[in-house]
């Protein structure tokens, strides 16, 4: 019903103005809302006005997985949009419906579009790219895990506010002074998975998956309890119990408490710049992810979050060429460091990043090119990403285990390995419903 | 008293119940049989490869140790919410028949929950009790309980079992004040002549009265306890802290809409219907029985 009238409404709209006959229409289906909607708003605007053979209509249909499955429904009906944005969790999903999409590398060879995957920051593109070297989606809104922390409770602790932790023991020391002073939650994370497993195995160059992670066949298992990534939880579960970390809940859940200035140490993603900019009354600075310094090999590189565009299958050929045309123009390095500038999240290209390098944003604003600098680093096969399916599930398998280490009933073993065999499950499902 | 109609003819009460089946045909007999079908398969989301499998979906969800274990979850669910949920509004709903002036506010108050959105009121109850910025949890903390329903269960579960109820009282409310005031006002006044207190009055006369509302109550909390809690869970605890306040329509709801295990979800959604129905059934049979119309 809703999606009948919203059609509606866009035919409606698509008679009203008339200079759009002789236009294709390219629709694309996305996740922004708030000042990130106006952003991809004003990205249709800025190539609409460029030039008059095709028109791109954004619709912003609800958060990443309402976005998803009003495509999936869509496309079911056959009335799938032409451009879908879809979060980095998905991307397996997205992978194995081989007959719903079309790889992005195909969309602009058949157009005749120069496009080279090389010009992009090699960890975001290896994301999406597929083993044969073709790219599947175009890389859009990247993010990834940065640390922040409070340097005017850094300073009433007696610690040196110029000097953020780089290593977890030193995470764990700064954490007690903070609280020897008084501070209630020393440090705390958002997206447990992501930041303290997902990050933390590429950081360390540790596998999170066999299989290189998933790239290599969706036959992949967790492989997330080993000898490092069980220090690692012990580690977080003494935090929990001493108060030196302070579990906010899942997902985002925790970011909000630390530009309010609750919580003085998070790990977050890169994206969050944006708010702590704009709300946070105090001193604070951005540094890389903590890493055990004793490991070989860290820190290696961390790995992106956000959302990638993909192109969905059975429209006319015009179609095609007109998102070829629309991801050329988005592959710009001025678009991208515009778009990098003004949302927080990763310059998708080498180009875009020395151009804004060179405009002098980075000196500007001291940290925002810490997200940049952990991922142009050369990537490692354990390090490439983690694309794994039914990775939704598995994330929330991880948010619900690790909730009984904080919860003081499970010891960081038991979590993991109770994680591992249920997700593991998950995996065995997905292949077993993607055989074909 | 012979109650019944007697039709004629042979064809008007089923011409007259046409409307209604249809209804029901469309809206209950050919979803719940797209499930029952769904249920036997496994598909990718996008629906390009189904592939039958038996019982595998069924097999899979007994032998996941979570699951059986938020059948206690939801029982327990289930029974606070339809326990709590009717006695408060049978107490709200004798205090406000007796209440003279004033009347149409207290009722305006009491029925205002009922136009709230699960999703809305799970919100409006997270507020209230976030350990961040709750006032209510501010306000526990002075008075020494640790509000924290993220890793706490107990508290995860008091919070949708109180926002679940809150949003049904004003239904079951609303069904009570019209019990309660088609009692005939002459045979209360009999019973206080006689000498009948207000708690007498309500145990032997009143409530006896109420005894078809009250079953038709528990029938309708129950369904809602198993079915239209979702949105609540997704709101406010999304099941956690780790599966503590999983019931089994949130999982159906999560593995449907979020995870796209359309087979999976289908198999729970049977599961629940089949426990749905016996328990309407068990309900027919041996608490009918103690129902006076």
């Amino acid at each position: 019903m809703k999606y009948r009238s919203l059609a509606a409404c866009a035919a409606l709209a698509a008679m009203a103005s008339t200079t759009a006959q002789a236009q294709t229409e390219i629709q694309w289906w996305h996740a922004m809302s708030g000042p990130l909607g106006e952003w991809v708003n004003d990205l249709a605007k800025q190539y609409n006005a460029s030039q008059t053979e095709y028109k791109v209509v954004p619709t912003f249909k609800g958060t990443y997985d309402e976005n998803m499955t009003a495509a999936i429904a869509a496309f079911r009906a056959g009335n799938a949009p032409d451009i879908l944005q879809v979060y980095e969790v998905g991307t397996a999903t997205m992978m194995a419906a081989k007959t719903a999409i079309v790889p992005v590398g195909e969309v602009m060879k058949q157009a005749k579009v120069k496009f080279d995957p090389k010009a992009y920051i090699p960890a975001v593109a290896g994301y999406y790219t597929a083993p044969n070297g073709q790219m599947l989606s175009f890389p859009f809104n990247s993010s990834t895990t940065i640390f922040y922390y409070n340097k005017d409770k850094f300073k009433a602790a007696g610690l040196d506010p110029e000097k953020a932790p780089t290593t977890w023991p030193e995470v764990v020391a700064a954490a007690a002074k903070l609280k020897a002073n008084g501070e209630k939650c020393p440090f705390t994370t958002s997206w447990i998975s992501w930041t303290q497993l997902e990050s933390f195995s590429t950081w360390h160059n540790t596998l999170f998956a066999t299989k290189n992670n998933g790239f290599g066949g969706t036959d992949a298992r967790l492989a997330f309890n080993s000898p490092l990534h069980l220090r690692h939880f012990d580690n977080l579960s003494n935090m929990a119990k001493q108060g030196l970390f302070v579990y906010k809940g899942r997902a985002n859940a925790a970011d909000v408490s630390f530009p309010s200035g609750e919580c003085a140490m998070i790990t977050g993603s890169s994206g969050l710049y944006a708010r702590v900019s704009k709300e946070a009354k105090f001193a604070y600075g951005i540094s890389q992810l903590p890493y055990y310094p004793d490991v070989e090999g860290a820190p290696q590189n961390t790995i992106i979050g956000g959302a990638s565009l993909w192109v969905m299958s059975g429209k006319p050929p015009a179609h095609y060429k007109g998102v070829a045309d629309f991801f050329s123009f988005l592959s710009n390095a001025e678009v991208q460091s515009a778009s990098h500038k003004r949302t927080g999240y990763l310059p998708i290209t080498m180009a875009a990043f020395e151009l804004t390098e060179k405009s002098g944003f980075y000196k500007e604003k001291p940290g925002t090119d810490v997200a940049v600098t952990q991922m142009i680093r050369k990537t490692t096969d354990k390090s490439r990403g983690i694309r794994l399916g039914n990775f939704n599930q598995i994330r929330t398998i991880i948010d619900e285990e690790t909730e009984q280490i904080w919860a003081g009933k499970k010891s960081a073993k038991e979590a993991l390995d109770t994680a591992i065999q249920r997700g593991n499950e998950q995996l065995e499902r997905f292949q077993k419903a993607n055989k074909s | 008293m012979e109650k019944r109609v007697l039709f004629r003819s042979s064809w008007l009460p089923w011409a007259l119940l046409t409307p209604q089946l249809a209804v029901i045909i469309v809206f209950f007999f050919w979803p719940a049989s797209q499930a029952l079908v769904q249920s036997l398969q496994v598909q990718d989301p996008f629906g390009t490869s189904v592939e039958w499998v038996g019982m595998q979906n069924f097999r899979q969800l007994f032998s996941d140790s979570a699951y059986l274990e938020s059948f206690k979850t939801t029982a327990w669910f289930s029974l606070l919410v339809a326990t709590l949920g009717i006695s408060i509004s049978l107490i709200l709903a004798v205090f406000a028949d007796r209440v003279v002036r004033g009347a149409m506010v207290y009722k305006t108050f009491l029925i205002l929950p009922y136009a709230v959105a699960p999703a809305v009121a799970g919100v409006l109850w997270l507020f209230m009790f976030s350990p961040t910025l709750g006032v209510v949890a501010y306000a526990l903390e002075h008075v020494g309980i640790h509000w924290n329903h993220l890793l706490n269960s107990t508290h995860a579960l008091t919070l949708i079992v109180m926002a679940a109820v809150w949003k049904q009282i004003s239904y079951n409310f609303l069904f009570f004040l019209a019990g309660l005031q088609s009692i005939p006002k002459s045979l209360i006044e009999a019973a206080s002549m006689d000498g009948a207190g207000p708690w007498r009055r309500f145990w032997s006369i009143q409530f006896p009265l109420l005894t078809p509302t009250t079953f038709f109550l528990l029938v309708i909390n129950m369904v809602y306890a198993f079915f239209d809690t979702f949105a609540i869970v997704d709101a406010t605890t999304q099941g956690g802290p780790g599966r503590d306040t999983a019931i089994l329509v949130y999982k159906v709801y999560y593995d449907g809409f979020k995870a796209l295990d359309l087979g999976g979800s289908a198999a729970q959604s049977v599961v629940l219907m089949v426990i749905v129905i016996a328990l309407t059934v068990v309900q027919f049979r041996y608490v009918e029985k103690k129902v006076n119309y």
